[in-house]
C-alpha cells in the first residue's frame, strides 16, 4: 500500500525513472561529473550500481570500497559521469582511501556531490557533510537507509534539514529503490543550475580564527580569483597542509578550477 | 615574478597566523564542526515514542561477538560453508568434465583433423590449450558457484566486521592492526583483492604486515587443489558417509593453519623488521541486514565467479600450450617435461613432494588455479599411461575422482604426498597478479621480494619437517 503512494511520482511523465538510461562504463561525452561521497557503509556503491547498471561489489561492512570507480548514466537526455568514492569519516585524516575521496572532491571539481548519509546515525554523518559543504557549493544530501531509521524509531524532518543545510535533502532506501527518482531529479536540477545551493558554512566562535581565515581568503582572491573553495583552502593553510602549500607554490591550485560553461550546459 | 611574490606572501601569512593562533587549531575546528552538527541534528530528528520491543541486533551481537562463543561460531560457519561447497560441487564437477572433456574434446579433434589441419596444430590447440581450459572450468566452476554466493550472503548480512571484532585482540597481541582480520577475509576470495583492501589501514607499518601476510589466506584459486586432494587422500581414510565431513575438516585445518601462520609471521616481523606501536582504531559494527538472496546469488555468480573463471581461462589457455609443447618435444628419446621432472624428482622427494609438483608450480606461477590440471597432465605424460591418455600430455576419460586418484597413486603418490601438497599449496609464492599488486601498493622491490619468497621458504621447511617426522613413524 505504502509503495503505491510513493511511486505516484514515477507515473508522472516529467519525473520518470524511465528517463534514466544506465550507461555502464560508457563514459563518452558526458555533460556533468557527479561524485558519491559519505561515511563508510552508507550505501554509496548501491546507489552507484542503481544509476549506472554496473555491478560494483557491495557488502555490509565499512571499508568495502577502497578505490574510486567510475560509471555513467543518462537522465533527461543529459549524460552524467558518476564517481563512487571510498567512504570516509572526515576529510582531515591521512589514510590512503580517505585521501582519494578528499582529493577528488577538492581537485576533481565534481558538478554535483551526492553526500550519502546513514539516517540511523545522522549526527555523525553530518560531521562529514559539513566538511564537504566547506569545499563545494553544489551538493545533495541523500538520507539513505531511511527505512532502517524508521524501524529504529527515528524520524527526520528532511525539509527542515534542507533549509538548515541550504542543499536538497532526499530520504532514500537505495536497496529497495525508494526515493531514487527524487534523487535523480535533484541531481539534474543542481547540475543544470536550476537549484541554487546556499550551503551552510561552519560557524566558528573563535574571532581570531575567523579573522585569520578572512585575511588569507583576501590574499587568495587576488592570486586565484576563480578558486571556489577559498575558505577551505585557507583553513588547510592555517593547519599547514603540505599538499595544499605545494599546490600554491606551483600554481596548480589555480589550474584545477575550470570555470563552468553554463551556456553550453543550458542548451538542451 | 609578482605572481611568485604573491604566492609566497600567502604562505608566509598563513605561517604567521598559524603561529598566532596556537596549536589547538585542529581541535578547535573539530569541536566547532561537532557542535554545528549536533545542533542541526537535534533540530531535525524526532524520536518516535514507541521503542522497538526487542532489539535483535544487540541480541545477535551478544552471541556472535561473545568472548566464549564468538570464535567457535566463526569456525563453525566456516566449516558449514566449506562442507556445503565440497559436498555440493562433486556431482556438477564430474558432469561438466564428462561433457567438456569426454564429449566435446574428441568431437573438436575429429572436426579439425577432418579439415586436414596438421597433427601438431590440433595437438597444441585442442590437446593442450582447450583441454587445460576445459579442466579448469570443470574443476573450478562448481565450487566457486557455491562458495561465492554463500560468502557474499554472510558479508551482506554484516558478519565480516564481527569477525574483525573477534580477532582484533589476537591481532593486537601479534603487533598487527585489527582490521587485518578484514583484509585477510578478503584474501580468502582473492589475494590481489586482499592486498588492495589493506588501504583501509592507516599506519604504513601495519599495512605492510597485512600485505605480506595476505598470501596466507587460502585464495579461491587454491581451494580446488585443497578440496580435490583432501577428497582423494583424506576422505578415503574413513567410511564414505564420513568422507565429506573429514575432507571439509582437512581443508578447514589448512585454512586455520594459514590464519595461525599469518599471526606468527606478523608477530616475528613486528618484533624484527617492522617494529612499532599498535595503533588504535574504531571499528563500526553495522546493523545486521537481511541479505537479498536472489540478488546476491545473481551478482556473485555473474560478477565474481565469471570474473575469476575468466582469469583462470585466460591463463589456462597459454599454459596448456606450454604443457603440450614440453611434453611432446623430445630430446634424446624423452620429452623436455620428462627431463625436467627427472631432474627435479630427487629434490621433490627430499621435500616430501615430487618432481611433477615442483614443475607444475613453476608452470602455474601465473595462476594458482592451474595446479591440478597441470599436475594431472604432467603425470600422465611422465608415466605414459596410455589407458588414460591419447598421447603425451593429453588427458582422457577421467570421469571421477577415483580415476584421478588411480593416476596419482600409480605415480607413487601417498597420503604424505597429499598432505604435503595441501601444505605447499597454502605456502608458496603468491600468483603473478598478486605479486604485481604488492609491488604497486608498496612501491618497494624489497617488500615485494620478501612477500614472494617468505611463504616458499616456510612452505618447503614445513613439508621437509613433516616428511622427516613421517619417516620416523613408518
Amino acid at each position: 500500500m505504502n509503495n503505491n503512494k510513493l511511486n505516484n511520482c514515477a507515473d508522472c511523465p516529467i519525473h520518470n525513472i524511465g528517463n534514466l538510461k544506465k550507461l555502464g562504463i560508457n563514459m563518452n561525452n558526458f555533460d556533468f561529473v557527479v561524485a558519491l561521497a559519505g561515511n563508510p557503509n552508507t550505501g554509496k556503491s548501491t546507489i552507484f550500481n542503481y544509476f549506472t547498471g554496473l555491478k560494483q561489489h557491495t557488502g555490509n561492512w565499512p571499508g568495502k570500497t577502497v578505490t574510486k570507480s567510475e560509471g555513467a548514466f543518462e537522465y533527461s537526455s543529459r549524460k552524467f559521469k558518476l564517481v563512487d568514492l571510498p567512504g570516509t569519516y572526515s576529510l582531515l585524516s591521512t589514510s590512503t582511501d580517505e585521501e582519494i575521496a578528499r582529493d577528488f572532491i577538492l581537485f576533481g571539481q565534481p558538478d554535483v556531490t551526492i553526500i550519502v548519509a546513514d539516517s540511523t546515525r545522522l549526527e555523525r554523518n553530518l560531521n562529514l557533510t559539513l566538511q564537504i559543504l566547506e569545499i563545494t557549493d553544489r551538493a545533495v544530501l541523500c538520507l539513505n537507509l531511511i527505512d532502517e531509521a524508521k524501524r529504529n524509531g527515528i524520524l527526520i524532518d528532511d525539509r527542515l534539514l534542507s533549509k538548515e543545510l541550504g542543499i536538497p535533502v532526499i530520504p532514500t532506501s537505495a536497496r529497495n529503490g525508494q526515493g531514487m527518482n527524487e534523487l535523480l531529479n535533484v541531481i539534474f536540477e543542481v547540475a543544470t543550475g536550476r537549484y541554487l545551493c546556499k550551503p551552510f558554512k561552519i560557524k566558528s566562535k573563535s574571532k581570531d580564527l575567523n579573522s585569520a581565515i578572512e585575511e588569507i581568503v583576501e590574499l587568495l582572491n587576488e592570486e586565484f580569483p576563480n578558486l571556489p573553495n577559498k575558505r577551505w583552502v585557507a583553513l588547510r593553510l592555517l593547519e599547514g597542509d603540505q599538499s595544499i602549500i605545494n599546490s600554491i607554490k606551483t600554481g596548480d591550485l589555480g589550474n584545477i578550477y575550470k570555470p563552468a560553461d553554463l551556456s553550453v550546459k543550458e542548451n538542451i | 615574478m609578482s605572481q611568485l611574490a604573491n604566492r609566497d606572501k600567502i604562505i608566509s601569512t598563513a605561517n604567521k597566523l598559524r603561529w598566532e593562533l596556537g596549536d589547538n587549531l585542529y581541535d578547535a575546528l573539530m569541536e566547532t564542526i561537532y557542535e554545528n552538527a549536533s545542533e542541526i541534528s537535534s533540530k531535525v530528528i524526532i524520536y518516535s515514542d514507541k521503542k522497538p520491543p526487542f532489539n535483535l541486533d544487540r541480541y545477535l551481537d551478544k552471541i556472535l561477538t561473545s568472548k566464549y562463543f564468538g570464535i567457535p561460531i566463526m569456525f563453525l560457519m566456516l566449516f558449514i560453508v566449506f562442507w556445503l561447497t565440497i559436498s555440493g560441487a562433486n556431482y556438477p564437477s564430474s558432469l561438466l568434465s564428462l561433457f567438456l572433456v569426454d564429449k566435446v574434446h574428441p568431437f573438436l579433434r575429429e572436426v579439425l583433423l577432418s579439415l586436414n589441419l596438421p597433427e601438431w596444430f590440433v595437438g597444441v590447440f585442442i590437446d593442450g590449450a582447450y583441454l587445460s581450459t576445459a579442466w579448469v572450468v570443470s574443476v573450478m566452476l562448481p565450487p566457486m558457484a557455491i562458495f561465492f554466493p554463500l560468502f557474499t550472503l554472510l558479508e551482506d548480512f554484516g558478519y565480516l566486521p564481527r569477525v574483525a571484532f573477534n580477532l582484533d585482540s589476537i591481532y593486537k597481541k601479534a603487533g598487527a592492526h585489527g582490521k587485518q582480520a578484514l583484509t585477510m577475509a578478503m584474501g580468502f576470495g582473492c589475494n590481489a583483492a586482499g592486498v588492495i583492501s589493506t588501504r583501509i589501514i592507516d599506519s604504513p607499518r601495519e599495512r605492510l604486515l597485512a600485505i605480506i601476510t595476505n598470501n596466507f589466506s587460502l585464495c579461491n584459486g587454491r581451494w580446488p587443489t585443497q578440496i580435490l586432494i583432501a577428497t582423494i587422500f583424506i576422505g578415503t581414510l574413513v567410511p564414505p558417509y564420513l568422507a565429506g565431513i573429514f575432507s571439509a575438516g582437512a581443508v578447514i585445518f589448512v585454512a586455520i593453519l594459514g590464519i595461525a601462520l599469518s599471526l606468527i609471521v606478523s608477530f616475528f616481523l613486528s618484533k624484527t623488521l617492522l617494529k612499532g606501536e599498535v595503533s588504535t582504531f574504531s571499528l563500526e559494527l553495522p546493523p545486521y541486514r537481511p541479505p537479498r538472496i536472489m540478488q546476491t546469488i545473481y551478482t556473485s555468480l555473474i560478477n565474481k565467479t565469471i570474473f575469476v573463471l575468466w582469469r583462470a581461462i585466460v591463463f589456462a589457455f597459454p599454459a596448456g600450450i606450454v604443457i603440450w609443447t614440453i611434453s611432446n618435444i623430445t630430446i634424446q628419446d624423452n620429452s623436455i617435461a620428462n627431463h625436467i621432472i627427472s631432474m627435479l624428482n630427487p629434490l621433490g622427494l627430499f621435500l616430501g613432494l615430487n618432481g611433477v609438483i615442483l614443475l607444475a608450480y613453476i608452470i602455474a606461477i601465473p595462476a594458482n588455479e592451474l595446479i591440478i590440471p597441470t599436475i594431472l597432465m604432467l603425470t600422465v605424460s611422465y608415466l605414459g599411461m596410455n589407458e588414460f591418455s591419447a598421447g603425451s600430455g593429453v588427458l582422457f576419460e577421467l570421469e571421477s575422482v577415483e580415476d584421478i586418484s588411480n593416476i596419482l597413486r600409480a605415480n607413487g603418490w601417498t597420503l604424505l604426498t597429499g598432505i604435503n601438497l595441501m601444505i605447499f599449496s597454502l605456502l608458496h609464492n603468491p600468483c603473478s597478479t598478486t605479486i604485481f599488486t604488492i609491488f604497486k601498493e608498496t612501491k618497494s622491490l624489497k617488500w615485494t621480494v620478501i612477500s614472494t619468497f617468505l611463504p616458499i621458504i616456510i612452505g618447503l621447511s614445513l613439508t621437509f619437517l613433516i616428511t622427516r617426522i613421517w619417516s620416523l613413524f613408518n
